[in-house]
C-alpha cells in the first residue's frame, strides 16, 4: 500500500488506527487505569423543577470506602458553565431538570460510590414545571433563569430584502408548520473522564472532548489556575458527532473530587446516564411561509422557529446560525426573514449534533420546494435547478460560493436514481389497490465546508519534524474522533514530501505537545488542519530542497522530493535519510523542524449575521427511495443515491465511510430514533426503546463525488463530516409524499405516526402560543 | 456483598481459576479482574453487542452472563479471536475495507463476524446482515463492515 512515488490522493487508504481497534488493543478512556484512582458517581435530581431545601450527606460520608461526598456547598469557587454560563456543575438552591447534578461521591469502587449515592438525602420543594415551550412562553409562566423574563434564552433575527414585496410579487404563497423531535448522539463509548492533580496543583485531564484547547481555558477559569497548568490528553474517542463540544457538569465534578481528595478520579457514565444526561438534538417547531412566481422563480421565504432549549443553554441554542444559511442561501431567494426564539423549559438541554440545525431547516425548506413546484406545475428537479446557486454567487447573507457543484449534485443524483421517471410512475400508482406503495424523494443541502469562523480564530497549528531517517512526526492540534483525520493529514504530508504513509507518525491528543486548534466541529478538520499540515510540510520541503540545491550546486527549481529521494529533474540525487543525516551531522548542524498556523480566509459574521463565514461551502443532493406499507405505516428505506460536492476526494475509503455513516444516521433521525420526553422525563433511556438503525435495515447506497477542486481547500478538498446526515429526513419525507400523496410535517416517521397521518388521524403540527 | 464462588474455565486457550462474586457479570470479570479490556461496555443490557464474546463456540453478550456461569466453559474474547487465523483475516479485511471508524463497536463485531464465518462460511450479504443484527455501530452505516466480512470469507475459499 502507499505505492512510493505515486500520489496517495483519491486512493483507498486504510485508517492508521484501524489495526489496533480491530484487535481490541485500543485503550479508550474506559480502559485506562490511573493508579490509586477513586471512582466517582453523580447524584441527579429526582425532581424536574424544585427548590433544594437541604442535602444530608452524613450517612454517605460514613460508608467505608467513601473518600468524598460533595455538594455545591463544598465548592463555593465553582463557576457557571456552558455557552451562556447559565448553570453550575453542582446545583446550589434549585434544580431545573431531572438530570441536574446535586451531589457527587468519590469512593474506592464504583459499587461503593453507588451505595453512597443511595444514602444521600435531599429535601426538595417542588416548583411549577414547564414541559413545553408553549407553557414557558405563556403569560405568567414561572421564570427559569434570572434575566430571562419570558423564558427566552436567546433570539436570532436575520433579514434580507423585503418579504412583503416578495410576497406581493408571488403567484403562489404557502405556509406550513413543521415539528422536529428530540434525538441524541448515542456514541457507542459512553462519556467519561479521569482527573488528576499533581502535588503542585497542576491538572492532568483525560477527556473525550472535541475542543481540548477551549476546555483548558474554561477549566483554568473555573479552578482559578494558570491555563498553562492544565494538560488535556484525549484517549481514542468512542464517537463524537458534536456531543463533546461543550463543558458539561460531569467533567468539572470529577475535577472537584480530584482536587478535594488529592487522588486521581475516574468517572464513567452508564448507558442510562448517557441517555439522560448527555446532550440532545433540540426539538424545533418551525413555521415556513414561502412563495414563487408562475415561472418557478422563488420570491420570498419567512421562517419563524421556537427551539426547546431545555433547562440550560448549550450549543443547541445557536443552531440558527446554520439554519438561516439554508433558509437564505441554499436556493436563490431575494427576500428572506428569519426569527428564532430558543426557549427555556424543564426538559433535557440541547447541545450540538452533526448537522447543527441543518437537518431541521432542510426538512422544512425542501418540503416547500416540492410543494411550490407542484403548485406551479413544474417538474421537481427543474424547479430546483431553476433556483439553485451557482459558482461565483455571493448571497445576500454574504456567503461567497467560490466553488459550487450544486447543479451537478442535483442532476447526478436525479439521473443515477432515475428520479424523474420514478416520480411520475409512483404518482400514477396512488390509487392502485396495492397497499404497499413506492416513493422517491429528493433533497439538497448547503453546509460550511471550509471551517466556520465563530470563535476569534478558526485556525489549527502544526509542528512537523523530519528525523535522521526521513521519518516524519506530524504534531497537529486536530482531534481524531473516528472520522479519520489522522490518516488524511498523514496522507497530505506524504504527498508534499514524497514519502510513503509508513514514514509518518501523527501526534494529536495532548495539549502539552500539540499546537492550538479550535476543535473538531463544523466539518472543518480536513480543510483547516489539512491546510495547516500542508503548510508545515511545504516549509520542510523548501528547507530540504534549499540545502540540497546548495550542496549539489544546482538551481532549487530543478529539485523535487519523491520516493524518499531528492530528485534533480528525473535523476535521484540524494537518498533523503542520508541527506538529512548529512545536514544534521555537518558544520550546518541543522534539523528539519517546521511550524505552521493556518487561519482560513473567512470572515466573522456581522451583527446582522452577514459575512462569508466559511472558506468553502459543501453541497449535496440525496434521492431516497422508500416503500410505504399503508396498512401498517411501516416505511422501509430501500435506496439512497447521494451526490456530494466534496471539492476533491482525498481518501476514498474514508470519505465513503463518512457519507455512508452519515446517511444511516440521517435515516435513523427520520425513521427510527426518538428520544421520548414526557413531562420532562426521558422515557426510553436504553437501546431497546431508543431504536438505532441495525444492519438488516441498511439501505442500498450509491454515492457520487462531484469534484469541484476548491481553490482554498487542501488539494482541492472541502469538509464533508456533517453533510450526509442533513438531507435524509427531507428526502424521505418527499418520498413518502410521492408514494402516498400524504405529506407529513412532523418527525419521526415511525409506523404509528405514519399510519395516523395516512389515515387522517394525525393533527398537523400547530404553531401554538409561539406566534 | 455477595458470596464468592470458585470457578475454572478456559480463556483464549489458557486455563484460569478464579474466585468471583456471585453477582459479577462476565464482562466485569474480563475487564476488571482479568484486565482484558478489548471487550467493551456500551449498554450493559444485551442491546448493543459491544461486549460480544464466544462461549463454547457461541456468541453471547458478556454483560448478560454471570461470571459464575463461566465455570467449566471455554471462552474466547476479541484478544483470542484476533490471534486466530480467522481473526487475522477479519482484522485485515476490517482495516482494508474501512469497517472501522471510532472503533468502539469493532471488537464485538470482530467476535460476531468470526462466528458468522466459522458457522456459515458461504454466508451472503443478507445472511451477514442478519448475523450482525445485534451489533450496533453509530459511525459506519454498516456497509463497510458487511463488505469486510465478505472479503474475509472470500479469502477463506
Amino acid at each position: 500500500m502507499g505505492d512510493i512515488g505515486s500520489s496517495l490522493i483519491g486512493k483507498r487508504i486504510p485508517k492508521l488506527d484501524a489495526p489496533d481497534k480491530a484487535s481490541g488493543k485500543t485503550r479508550y478512556i474506559h480502559d485506562l487505569e490511573a493508579p490509586g484512582a477513586l471512582h466517582a458517581k453523580i447524584l441527579r435530581s429526582t425532581e424536574v423543577h424544585a427548590r433544594i431545601v437541604w442535602i444530608d450527606t452524613a450517612a454517605a460520608k460514613r460508608l467505608p470506602g467513601v473518600h468524598a461526598v460533595i455538594t455545591a456547598a463544598d465548592v463555593p469557587w465553582q463557576r457557571p458553565i456552558g455557552v451562556a454560563k447559565d448553570h453550575l456543575p453542582l446545583k446550589t438552591d434549585r434544580v431545573r431538570s431531572l438530570r441536574d447534578e446535586v451531589a457527587a461521591v468519590a469512593a474506592d469502587t464504583e459499587e461503593i460510590a453507588e451505595e453512597a449515592l443511595k444514602l444521600i438525602k435531599v429535601h426538595y420543594e417542588p416548583l411549577p414545571v414547564l414541559t413545553t415551550t408553549d407553557e414557558a412562553l405563556a403569560p405568567g409562566a414561572p421564570q427559569l433563569h434570572e434575566g430571562h423574563a419570558n423564558n427566552v434564552a436567546m433570539t436570532f433575527d436575520y433579514a434580507q430584502g423585503d418579504v412583503a414585496q416578495g410576497e406581493a410579487q408571488s403567484d403562489v404563497v404557502i405556509e406550513d408548520v413543521f415539528r422536529l423531535h428530540y434525538v441524541t448522539h448515542c456514541c457507542m463509548g459512553v462519556s467519561g473522564v479521569i482527573a488528576e492533580f499533581d502535588p503542585g496543583g497542576s491538572l492532568l485531564l483525560y477527556s473525550n472532548t472535541q475542543v481540548p484547547f477551549l476546555h483548558k481555558r474554561e477549566f483554568a477559569e473555573m479552578l482559578g489556575i494558570d491555563p498553562g497548568r492544565i494538560r488535556i490528553i484525549q484517549p481514542p474517542i468512542g464517537g463524537g458527532f458534536g456531543s463533546k463540544l461543550d463543558v458539561y457538569p460531569f467533567e468539572p465534578i470529577a475535577i472537584f473530587l480530584a482536587r478535594i481528595t488529592g487522588r486521581p478520579v475516574k468517572l464513567l457514565f452508564t448507558r442510562e446516564e448517557e441517555f439522560l444526561a448527555s446532550p440532545t438534538r433540540q426539538p424545533v417547531v418551525l413555521k415556513l411561509r414561502s412563495g414563487c412566481k408562475k415561472d418557478g422563480t422563488l420570491t420570498f421565504r419567512t421562517v419563524e422557529t421556537v427551539h426547546d432549549n431545555g433547562a440550560y443553554t448549550s450549543w443547541g441554542a445557536t443552531t440558527p446560525f446554520v439554519m438561516m444559511q439554508t433558509v437564505s442561501s441554499l436556493y436563490r431567494v431575494p427576500h428572506c426573514k428569519y426569527h428564532t426564539a430558543a426557549v427555556y423549559t424543564n426538559n433535557p438541554y440541547a447541545g450540538s449534533f452533526r448537522g447543527y440545525g441543518n437537518l431541521q431547516a432542510t426538512f422544512a425548506v425542501e418540503a416547500h420546494m416540492d410543494k411550490l413546484a407542484e403548485a406551479v406545475g413544474m417538474d421537481l428537479l427543474a424547479f430546483r435547478l431553476k433556483n439553485a446557486q451557482e459558482p461565483g454567487e455571493v448571497t445576500p447573507q454574504g456567503m461567497h460560493f467560490k466553488t459550487c457543484g450544486f447543479k451537478q449534485c442535483l442532476t447526478t443524483a436525479a439521473e443515477r436514481s432515475d428520479f424523474v421517471a420514478k416520480q411520475a410512475a409512483n404518482r400514477a400508482r396512488w390509487r392502485d389497490a396495492n397497499p404497499v406503495k413506492r416513493g422517491i424523494g429528493i433533497a439538497s443541502m448547503l453546509h460550511v465546508g471550509g471551517g466556520a469562523k465563530i470563535y476569534p480564530s478558526d485556525g489549527c497549528g502544526t509542528i512537523l519534524k523530519v528525523d535522521d531517517f526521513a521519518h516524519v512526526t506530524l504534531i497537529t492540534g486536530a482531534s481524531e474522533i473516528g472520522q479519520g483525520s489522522e490518516t488524511v493529514l498523514a496522507q497530505l504530508v506524504c504527498e508534499e514530501l514524497g514519502l510513503p504513509l509508513s514514514a509518518v507518525s501523527v501526534v494529536n491528543n495532548d495539549t502539552d505537545i500539540t499546537p492550538w486548534d479550535v476543535g473538531v466541529h463544523a466539518s472543518r478538520t480536513t480543510f483547516i488542519a489539512g491546510n495547516s499540515a500542508i503548510g508545515a510540510a511545504r516549509k520542510a520541503k523548501a528547507k530540504i530542497l534549499a540545502a540540497a540545491a546548495a550542496k549539489a550546486g544546482v538551481p532549487v527549481e530543478t529539485l523535487s522530493l519523491s520516493q524518499g529521494f531528492v530528485f534533480s529533474e528525473n535523476k535521484k540525487l540524494f537518498e533523503l535519510g542520508k541527506f538529512l543525516r548529512g545536514l544534521h551531522f555537518s558544520d550546518r548542524a541543522e534539523l528539519v523542524m517546521t511550524t505552521f498556523y493556518y487561519e482560513p480566509p473567512s470572515k466573522h459574521q456581522d451583527k446582522q449575521f452577514k459575512g462569508d463565514v466559511s472558506a468553502a461551502y459543501a453541497w449535496a443532493t440525496q434521492a431516497c427511495e422508500v416503500e410505504v406499507d399503508t396498512l401498517t405505516g411501516i416505511v422501509r428505506l430501500l435506496k439512497v443515491t447521494g451526490a456530494h460536492d466534496v471539492g476533491r476526494v482525498l481518501n476514498r475509503l474514508g470519505i465513503e465511510g463518512q457519507i455512508e455513516g452519515g446517511m444511516v444516521m440521517g435515516m435513523g433521525y427520520a425513521l427510527t430514533e426518538n428520544l421520548v420526553v414526557e413531562n420532562c422525563t426521558v422515557k426510553n433511556p436504553n437501546f431497546r426503546d431508543y431504536k438505532l438503525v441495525t444492519a438488516p435495515e441498511m439501505p442500498e447506497m450509491d454515492i457520487s463525488f462531484i469534484e469541484t477542486m476548491d481553490g482554498e481547500g487542501p488539494q482541492g478538498a472541502k469538509g464533508v463530516g456533517e453533510a450526509p446526515a442533513i438531507c435524509m429526513a427531507a428526502a424521505i419525507a418527499n418520498a413518502i409524499y410521492n408514494a402516498t400523496g400524504t405529506r407529513i410535517y412532523a418527525l419521526p416517521f415511525t409506523p404509528e405516526n405514519v399510519y395516523r397521518a395516512l389515515h387522517g388521524a394525525a393533527q398537523a403540527p400547530a404553531w401554538g402560543k409561539a406566534a | 456483598m455477595s458470596a464468592n464462588c470458585d470457578i475454572e474455565f478456559t480463556l483464549n486457550g489458557v486455563k484460569r481459576q478464579l474466585s468471583v462474586p456471585a453477582g459479577m457479570s462476565t464482562l466485569e470479570m474480563l475487564r476488571e479482574r482479568l484486565g482484558l479490556r478489548g471487550t467493551k461496555y456500551a449498554c450493559g443490557e444485551g442491546e448493543c453487542g459491544a461486549c460480544t464474546i464466544l462461549v463454547d463456540g457461541l456468541t453471547l453478550n458478556s454483560c448478560l452472563m454471570f461470571a459464575v456461569d463461566c465455570d467449566g466453559r471455554e471462552l474466547q474474547t476479541v484478544e483470542g479471536v484476533a490471534a486466530s487465523e480467522v481473526g487475522a483475516r477479519l482484522r485485515d479485511a476490517f482495516v482494508a475495507n474501512g469497517a472501522v471508524q471510532c472503533g468502539f463497536c469493532t471488537p464485538g463485531l470482530m467476535v460476531q463476524a468470526s462466528h458468522v464465518i466459522e458457522h456459515n462460511p458461504g454466508a451472503g450479504a443478507a445472511e451477514i446482515r442478519r448475523g450482525i443484527e445485534g451489533n450496533l455501530c453509530r459511525c459506519t452505516g454498516y456497509k463497510k463492515i458487511i463488505e469486510a466480512i465478505q472479503a474475509a470469507e472470500q479469502k477463506n475459499g
